[in-house]
């Protein structure tokens, strides 16, 4: 049974790990709860399957093209709001899920409520240690540490990583230093946002497409990085396995009441918040003040 | 202040043109109005509509409906429950269908946790209501109970939650039969996979103890997910590991689509049979990416299958209106026929009289024959309303239950095809 837990509760850890990286990353960096993260996953979700579905697009093509138009989006978003409420934190949590709902009841009317779902990229199943793993959930596992990588070298390996770093400990004195601070709050929701569709592309077709499928995970995402602590993208990973391992164990040992997975999984994470309020990696908040 | 009042009463007028427009469709004379209510955005409420907007037609344009010696038109109220979203949304919806549009009938209802508020109100207001939806037997247990306040209260589809585990159990043992004679299976291991949702309490409980002592079978466990759980890769790799040769499925929620669509690609060697609503709509194949196949569930109807006389030309046209196959919830279809008969028979739009005709009813749907019990219950068996187990095979919805030999009380419905076993459990399990 071990091996089993093991195997399963990594499946269910990088599911979580792959939709909280963009959302710890554009709060590391610019200090945005972006409520809205998961509505943008919901978005490329739907696209994906307009795309593939009516219009019988190459499923590849069908992602770039989502990813794009998701990410043009996630700018105006943050360009034409966003940007304006940047400065009060709790204006920007109210504006984002208000952008959530809007984008929800939008998918609601184009799509109805029907259940829908997206192919596979990769169909069929690999056994590991006697377990079956679905092909997608290996890819979307995999894509975890690459973008997991992509995302250091990026803040650590580059002077847009620089800049966003710099952007995110002192906004004024990254402008007084010559950094173009709304460009690069922009170039990091962006970049946030095509984490999200990215997400949606290899989560979806694990997952069944609703207008309403933003929600579980929004509140998963948030306890996965309060949990890791806060704009802390290791955090993140670390919080998704604790999260993943929990959910995995509440269905082995207690299969009458799986449907309690989220819950305890949840508890979980708020009984160490209150031990460690900061999270697992995140600063302290006396320190960060 | 000129220019004000008339900035002011031109919106106000447009607005209130655009209101009586949209409500529209008045027939000229006298009118029945039915409220049809259900979750107009899911398709069980666009089903509830499109079924009695079907029948509506139908009826208008053959005369309407007489009442004494003269002629109603129907004239349909779309009630936007909301229910799979909010009980409470579902409350102010027929309050508000029943005080401001002032119907003088309901149609309708999906979810029990809805159903059972928008009942007690219906109750209050006197309003008959004729079930279009929801299978919970204590429904219409009231109406036994307290008849006075429940009398107006009809199930016309689907049958109840009690029949529903008869012809859930009567699955359960073909396919056990199945695997018994393809691969030798004399006691069959069934893990039972049930969302955490009120109606499948009873059914849960049932197959616990029924299924070992009843029906010889070895219950290897009960998995209990959500109903809106987005995947059950923990459940399955579980239930693999625990030997099951069944999974005993009761689903209603959006996660009998994950579940299918992991269970046939890692090819879980365990047939699935129960109730799994998702399976029974049409779009449960795209919806699975195809891996939906062999997934079997009771439904009402299925396509190319003749329950009565009448069921083909309704699927046909259901299909030709709506672009897609009925679900049970198209049962307002015949429910505004029931309606249309009792009225008739009692010559006056009072629900007591009313409801004196409805209980002497005895049509002929499109899914059987329609009786009432003395709770108002549509009556289950041989000869009334049966249900279907359906299969998919190939990407189509096949009927495999009544079985197509006439095995069951000698019901064969033409259309009917044979259960397969999913060759990967035939792999697995054959000798």
């Amino acid at each position: 049974m071990i091996e089993m837990i093991i195997i399963t509760g990594l499946i269910a850890s990088g599911v979580y790990a792959l939709l909280a990286i963009g959302f710890s990353l554009i709060f590391g960096a610019a200090r945005i709860i972006n409520l809205t993260h998961t509505a943008f996953y919901m978005l490329a979700a739907y696209l994906i399957y307009t795309f593939t579905s009516s219009f019988g697009l190459n499923p590849i093509l069908s992602i770039i093209v989502s990813i794009i138009a998701v990410t043009i989006i996630g700018v105006l978003v943050y360009m034409l709001v966003i940007e304006r409420v940047r400065a009060h934190e709790t204006t920007v949590l109210i504006v984002t899920m208000a952008l959530a709902i809007i984008i929800q009841e939008v998918v609601l009317l184009a799509f109805g409520g029907h259940f829908r779902g997206v192919s596979s990229l990769i169909s069929g199943y690999a056994t590991i240690l006697g377990i079956k793993v679905t092909y997608q959930y290996l890819l979307t596992f995999g894509m975890v540490f690459i973008i997991l990588f992509g995302t250091w070298a990026l803040l650590m390996k580059t002077k847009l990583g620089i800049a966003i770093r710099a952007t995110a400990q002192d906004r004024e004195v990254a402008n007084l230093m010559g950094i173009n601070v709304a460009r690069i709050g922009m170039i990091t929701m962006a970049i946030a946002v095509a984490l999200a569709a990215i997400a949606g592309a290899l989560v979806a077709p694990l997952f069944t497409l609703t207008p309403y499928m933003w929600m579980h995970p929004l509140v998963m995402v948030l306890a996965v990085v309060v949990l890791g602590g806060l704009g802390s993208i290791k955090g993140s990973f670390v919080g998704a396995i604790i999260l993943g391992f929990t959910e995995t164990l509440v269905v082995f040992l207690v299969p009458t009441g799986a449907f309690l997975k989220g819950s305890v999984a949840l508890a979980i994470m708020l009984v160490i918040i209150l031990i460690r309020p900061e999270g697992l990696f995140g600063v302290s908040f006396e320190e960060e003040r | 202040m000129k220019k004000v009042i008339i900035g002011a009463i031109i919106p106000l007028a447009v607005c209130v043109v655009l209101l009586v427009t949209s409500c529209g469709g008045a027939a000229p004379g006298k009118v029945v109005k039915i409220g049809v209510v259900g979750p107009m955005t899911f398709i069980q409420g666009e089903h509830h509509w499109y079924g009695a907007q079907l029948a509506a037609e139908e009826i208008n344009a053959a005369g309407g409906v007489m009442v004494g010696n003269e002629a109603y038109q129907i004239k349909l109220v779309k009630v936007d429950s909301n229910e799979i979203i909010s009980v409470t949304d579902a409350a102010n919806a027929i309050e508000r269908t029943i005080t401001v549009d002032k119907v003088d009938f309901i149609v309708g209802g999906f979810r029990t946790e809805a159903v059972t508020p928008m009942q007690e109100i219906a109750m209050d207001y006197g309003r008959i209501f004729l079930c279009c939806g929801s299978s919970t037997k204590e429904l219409c247990d009231k109406v036994g109970d307290d008849y006075d306040r429940y009398k107006y209260w009809f199930r016309v589809t689907p049958i109840n939650s009690t029949y529903l585990g008869k012809v859930d159990f009567m699955l359960l043992g073909m396919v056990a039969e199945e695997l018994k004679a393809e691969c030798g299976i004399e006691v069959p291991k069934v893990a039972i996979l049930a969302e955490k949702l009120e109606w499948a309490e009873d059914i849960v409980a049932a197959a616990q103890v029924l299924l070992p002592v009843m029906y010889g079978m070895e219950v290897v466990g009960t998995w209990r997910p959500s109903d809106t759980a987005t995947e059950v890769t923990a459940e399955l790799t579980a239930i693999e590991a625990a030997g099951a040769h069944i999974i005993f499925t009761t689903f209603s929620g959006p996660v009998g689509i994950p579940y299918a669509r992991q269970w046939g690609e890692m090819q879980i060697p365990a047939a699935s049979v129960g109730i799994n609503v998702e399976a029974q709509k049409e779009g449960f194949w795209d919806a699975t990416g195809g891996y939906g196949e062999y997934e079997t569930t009771m439904n009402t109807y299925a396509p190319g299958v003749k329950i009565t006389d009448q069921t083909i030309d309704f699927g046909e046209r259901f299909v030709e209106d709506v672009g897609e196959f009925p679900t049970y919830c198209a049962g307002t279809y015949e429910a505004l026929y029931v309606l249309k008969d009792a009225i008739e028979a009692a010559g006056t739009l009072d629900s007591d009289a009313v409801i004196v005709e409805l209980e002497k009813t005895d049509y002929t749907g499109t899914a059987g024959r329609i009786v009432f019990d003395e709770n108002h219950d549509v009556v289950w068996g041989p000869g009334y309303v049966t249900g279907l187990g359906v299969q998919w095979q190939d990407g189509e919805m096949e009927c495999v239950w009544p079985p197509a030999d006439g095995s069951w009380e000698g019901v064969v419905y033409e259309g009917a095809v044979t259960y397969e076993l999913p060759p990967w459990v035939i792999e697995a399990w054959a000798p």
